[in-house]
């Protein structure tokens, strides 16, 4: 590990400052469960964490009363799967949330963490982008707010500046009859990444109709993808089994993916249609 | 020394006092509150921090290594390369499970002038910190002349194929060598009847090819040495170990030192699996030590554990095995190709005797190969080379029943070895657990019960596995309360201080609580061989006894002095009684054994017990083990439902640890069966030197083991002890692929049975 300071921002403002003088060895400190490994590990120059969870509006969750619910970018997994009204309201995020990394690493980790650490394989990132998640941003020019599915460049990267830092994410009223569902795959039962993983959230109407969905497929490309071809062969007509074959068909024409020690292209292309028929499937259950 | 041989005997018959009881581990209660001290834990005044540079290359010639930018750097006292230690012979020296040649031992320790898998050690530094420790390495300028690295045994057989080693040599087994230099470094060959004609007699033949994987032992612990070379010229060492005198010989010669110049302390250890045989971190911290003065300290991160020491060879295997239709098998050839890793020393040997080892079969030949590949040296890992071979032939030969329709529970009852069966090695089998395994397995609830469900199946195989004896060694003393410190020598892995205590004990009749055992240094007790082999209950526990029978003797002798008669007259009753003769008074004389304790001091001082055993027998051990998988058709997923080991264990000494060592097998043969493996690169690079991406099983991958102990006494051990650490991680792979093929109609012939693998095999329709 190489040797690196710490600072504690105790507001946004102090937070971006500090960024903006550290340079490009600045790097916000949420849970740490990424950025610390990779420093001890030297996969990342590191010399100045800038420790952001101790900034309120960093750490919160807000209910919105119209049902929408804003969630601090560096609150810990278990906040979020313990919070009764997101378990009622926003399952998949539980689904999310619950399988990243252990029970100790859920105690520091964060979505917003999971976000700005790029990884194609994120386990939180597909959830977000299906429920339509926007990013509020802060940096030396104030405020902006980036769509979950525009935050991704590549592997580990994003559109992050410099300065720049996520402060929180902002999730839009599920309408009624919506449902949502994320799955991945891994060899094992726990302590893994997705060999690919994949999220579905639909809305039916009193006939059972699908009348909306958006479906993202993950680790099948440098970034997490919003499959709008998926959601496109579900909409418009009750679920079917050729409609979900068809949506299973999109997302694996969709997958562009590598062959690593995790998993082989067709493995994964093969994958990304299995987890959108299952993820299609166990979302109308929710939705119904 | 004792020297009179007690009679080895059964004790079958007996009702043992602990033998067969589940008393509290001594070494409990320390390490569930973590004061038990492991390697990493050593601190000493004035101790450096090491660190090791590793090549990035697969195979690359060094062509200069310059040390000064680091040597420069403030707080570095020490930068060391192979060139700096004294020049190895190629003397073979005893390494645990093994022997190997002194200069390959320090050529795999620091590179000489080649680099033969990723992360080979090329350097290491000794500074004040860590952090400067690893700014130094950084800071050590290689030059490497790159070349094409060798992955695969059979390209490495091939003539032409890139040489690791210009002066190696294929060895046969009459001594012989080849004309040329070969990456195969020997060849080895056991036949036994007439093969054609065996095969002439079988109604069906069949041949299957099988690849396995590199598999890692996976203990928690990672590799750690600290060595203080003092002014007198004598080294200590403290280090995770299965075994503290190989540590000592091999480190002596490395150095020039006389083994009585080297002090190694064996601490608590985090696992080992044979993989904590050979040395890595500690004649480096030995020559920092000796070139700063100072205690210097080195430690492994997990990818230098997975990088660069020893897991067990991945295989190119190939079987053909023939039967008659009633199920007898009359043919079997077996061809055996190992990786050796970068330097010669696969298990083939062990994997070739044990490759068929179960079953009588009248026609044979197999043939093992040891070959050099440039991937890291391989290590013992758990019944080494035998849950590939053995993967092999319990695979061909399920195929067979199932080809022949016959129940292959059955048909392994009507082919298996009994007392006076011999191996194609020549190896001629005493009173065995074989069959007996065979019969629980067949009357368990496991295999009486019916499988029902898609995707779900069912399978079993056999497991073989020697064990061995070998040296080991004991004190004990008897203190006036009858307490009885016993001081060992064999580092305890799996349980051994309680099993070994407890042996001490039931030959003294004492209870479990009153003996403390204690492992030491290799100057505070006798010669004693690895932890390793199945060996130290066995072997350890023979020389418990005998200490046992030294003191029974010394004691029959002080009661007999204090009684002023004749020692012949006085017996130790194995009810710890002290008998002798009548008194003037015509009354019966006898102590009970702490009623003579109190006595010891006043009448002549302490009793110490002691005992070195060397025992070249042992206790063969044999394992059935039945599994139920289920299989998603369409992640290519196993899941396994349920699993049921049977095992010979002789006598069970303690039965809770018999049963954790043989779900411990099971959980590591599991793993080598469905997702464990070295994933490489084509330049030679692991890709997955982390324990997020080598995928051992969790405890939410399996369900709870059942175990069922078998015993058939090893009539060659004082208490019918066999080994029982090794053979349950050689039936799980055969039988997880039966189970497979029973559930979805595919037989799997690599190894691991990845979903990767299974997808390919089924709805991705091959390569």
């Amino acid at each position: 590990m190489q040797a690196v300071k710490y600072a504690r921002a105790e507001s946004v403002e102090e937070a971006v400052s500090l960024l903006q003088d550290g340079g490009a060895g600045a790097r916000p400190l949420a849970g740490g469960t990424d950025v610390i490994v990779q420093a001890r590990e030297r996969t990342r120059d590191i010399d100045l964490f800038v420790d952001i969870k101790h900034i309120a509006e960093v750490v919160a969750i807000e209910h919105g009363n119209d049902g929408s619910l804003t969630i601090g970018a560096a609150t810990p997994c278990y906040e979020i799967y313990g919070d009764d009204s997101i378990a009622e309201k926003f399952p998949i995020l539980v689904d999310s949330t619950s399988l990243i990394g252990g029970t100790a690493i859920q105690g520091r980790a964060s979505l917003g963490g999971n976000l700005c650490n790029s990884s194609p394989a994120a386990d939180g990132i597909p959830s977000l982008i299906v429920l339509e998640a926007q990013v509020e941003i802060a940096g030396p020019n104030g405020r902006r707010t980036v769509a979950v599915e525009d935050f991704c460049t590549g592997p580990g990267q994003n559109v992050l500046d410099s300065g720049e830092f996520v402060v929180k994410l902002h999730f839009p009223a599920p309408a009624a009859g919506s449902g949502a569902r994320f799955i991945r795959f891994i060899p094992r039962n726990e302590m893994d990444i997705a060999v690919t993983n994949a999220a579905t959230q639909l809305r039916l109407d009193g006939d059972g109709n699908v009348t909306w969905a958006r479906i993202s497929v993950g680790a099948v490309a440098p970034t997490p993808l919003l499959v709008a071809d998926a959601a496109a062969a579900i909409v418009g007509q009750p679920l079917s089994e050729d409609s979900i074959a068809a949506a299973a068909a999109a997302s694996s024409a969709a997958a562009n993916p590598i062959t690593d020690m995790r998993g082989s292209i067709r493995q994964r292309v093969h994958l990304a249609g299995v987890l959108t028929e299952r993820t299609i499937r166990q979302a109308a259950e929710r939705a119904a | 020394m004792v020297t009179a041989q007690s009679q080895p005997q059964s004790k079958e018959t007996e009702q043992y006092n602990v033998i067969g009881t589940r008393p509290i581990r001594h070494d409990g209660v320390d390490k569930v509150t973590g004061a038990a001290q492991y390697g990493a834990d050593i601190s000493l005044p004035g101790m450096l921090a090491g660190r090791v540079l590793r090549s990035p290359h697969a195979h690359a010639r060094i062509v200069s290594i310059d040390t000064s930018k680091a040597e420069a750097l403030e707080g570095v006292l020490a930068v060391i390369t192979n060139a700096d230690f004294p020049r190895a012979s190629d003397e073979v020296i005893d390494t645990g499970e093994g022997t190997a040649q002194l200069n390959w031992v320090l050529d795999n320790v620091i590179a000489s002038d080649k680099v033969l898998y990723k992360g080979h050690a090329v350097a290491a530094v000794a500074a004040t910190d860590h952090h400067i420790a690893e700014d130094a390495v950084e800071l050590i300028e290689v030059e490497y002349d790159v070349l094409t690295p060798v992955l695969d045994v059979r390209d490495a057989m091939v003539d032409g194929s890139p040489l690791l080693h210009d002066s190696l040599h294929t060895g046969e087994m009459d001594g012989s060598k080849s004309d040329n230099p070969s990456n195969t470094a020997s060849h080895l060959q056991f036949t036994k009847g007439d093969l054609d004609a065996g095969f002439a007699d079988a109604d069906v033949v069949i041949e299957r090819e099988f690849e396995t994987s590199m598999a890692h032992q996976g203990y928690i612990e990672p590799h750690n040495g600290t060595a203080y070379y003092r002014a007198d010229g004598t080294l200590d060492i403290y280090t995770s170990t299965q075994g503290a005198f190989v540590v000592r010989d091999s480190v002596a010669p490395l150095l020039q030192l006389s083994p009585s110049q080297v002090k190694v302390t064996p601490m608590e250890i985090g696992g080992g699996f044979g993989g904590k045989i050979p040395v890595y971190l500690e004649p480096l911290a030995a020559l920092l030590s000796q070139r700063t003065g100072r205690p210097v300290k080195l430690t492994m991160n997990r990818e230098e554990v997975l990088l660069a020491t020893g897991p067990t060879s991945g295989t190119y295997m190939r079987v053909r095995m023939g039967a008659k239709r009633d199920g007898t098998i009359t043919a079997a050839d077996v061809h055996l190709a190992f990786e050796a890793g970068a330097y010669p020393g696969s298990p083939v040997g062990a994997g070739a005797m044990c490759a068929l080892a179960p079953y009588d079969i009248p026609n044979q030949r197999i043939d093992g190969y040891d070959v050099v590949v440039n991937k890291p040296k391989t290590a013992a890992y758990r019944a080494p080379g035998a849950p590939q071979s053995e993967f092999a032939t319990e695979s061909v030969l399920n195929e067979l029943a199932e080809e022949l329709g016959l129940d292959p529970l059955e048909m392994r009852l009507q082919n298996a070895c009994e007392e006076g069966a011999q191996r194609a090695d020549g190896f001629t089998y005493g009173i065995i657990g074989n069959v007996d395994c065979l019969q629980a397995a067949k009357e368990s609830p496991h295999w009486q019960s019916e499988l029902e469900g898609p995707n779900r199946g069912r399978g079993i195989a056999q497991g073989f596995w020697f064990n061995i004896g070998f040296e080991s060694s004991a004190y004990a003393q008897v203190n006036g309360d009858g307490s009885v410190p016993l001081v060992l020598g064999s580092t305890d892995i799996g349980g051994t201080r309680a099993s070994i205590a407890m042996q001490l004990a039931e030959t003294l009749g004492i209870s479990a609580e009153d003996v403390h055992p204690h492992v030491v240094d290799t100057n505070s007790v006798g010669y004693t061989q690895v932890t390793g082999g199945s060996r130290t209950t066995f072997a350890g526990g023979w020389a418990a006894y005998e200490c046992a029978m030294d003191i029974r003797r010394q004691m029959e002798e002080r009661a007999a002095q204090i009684w002023e008669c004749d020692a012949s007259d006085v017996s130790y009753g194995d009810d710890a009684i002290i008998r002798g003769p009548a008194n003037e008074d015509g009354n019966d004389q006898q102590f009970t054994f702490k009623e003579l304790a109190a006595q010891l001091v006043t009448s002549g001082g302490h009793i110490v017990g002691r005992a070195d055993v060397n025992k070249t027998s042992s206790g063969p051990a044999f394992a059935t083990h039945i599994v139920d998988v289920e299989v998603d058709p369409d992640t290519g997923k196993v899941d396994v439902l349920r699993y049921t080991a049977v095992q010979d264990a002789g006598t069970a000494i303690h039965p809770a640890y018999v049963e954790g060592q043989m779900q411990g097998g099971v959980a590591q043969g599991v793993g080598m069966a469905l997702n464990e493996e070295y994933y490489y690169d084509d330049s030679g690079d692991l890709k997955n030197a982390s324990l997020l991406d080598y995928r051992m099983p969790t405890a939410l991958d399996l369900p709870m083991i059942d175990s069922i102990i078998v015993e058939v006494p090893n009539p060659g051990h004082p208490y019918g002890v066999r080994g029982v650490g090794e053979v349950p991680i050689i039936p799980p792979a055969p039988a997880v692929r039966a189970a497979i093929a029973n559930a979805i109609g595919v037989h799997m012939n690599e190894l691991p049975m990845s979903p990767r693998a299974i997808l390919d095999a089924t709805v991705l329709g091959g390569d």
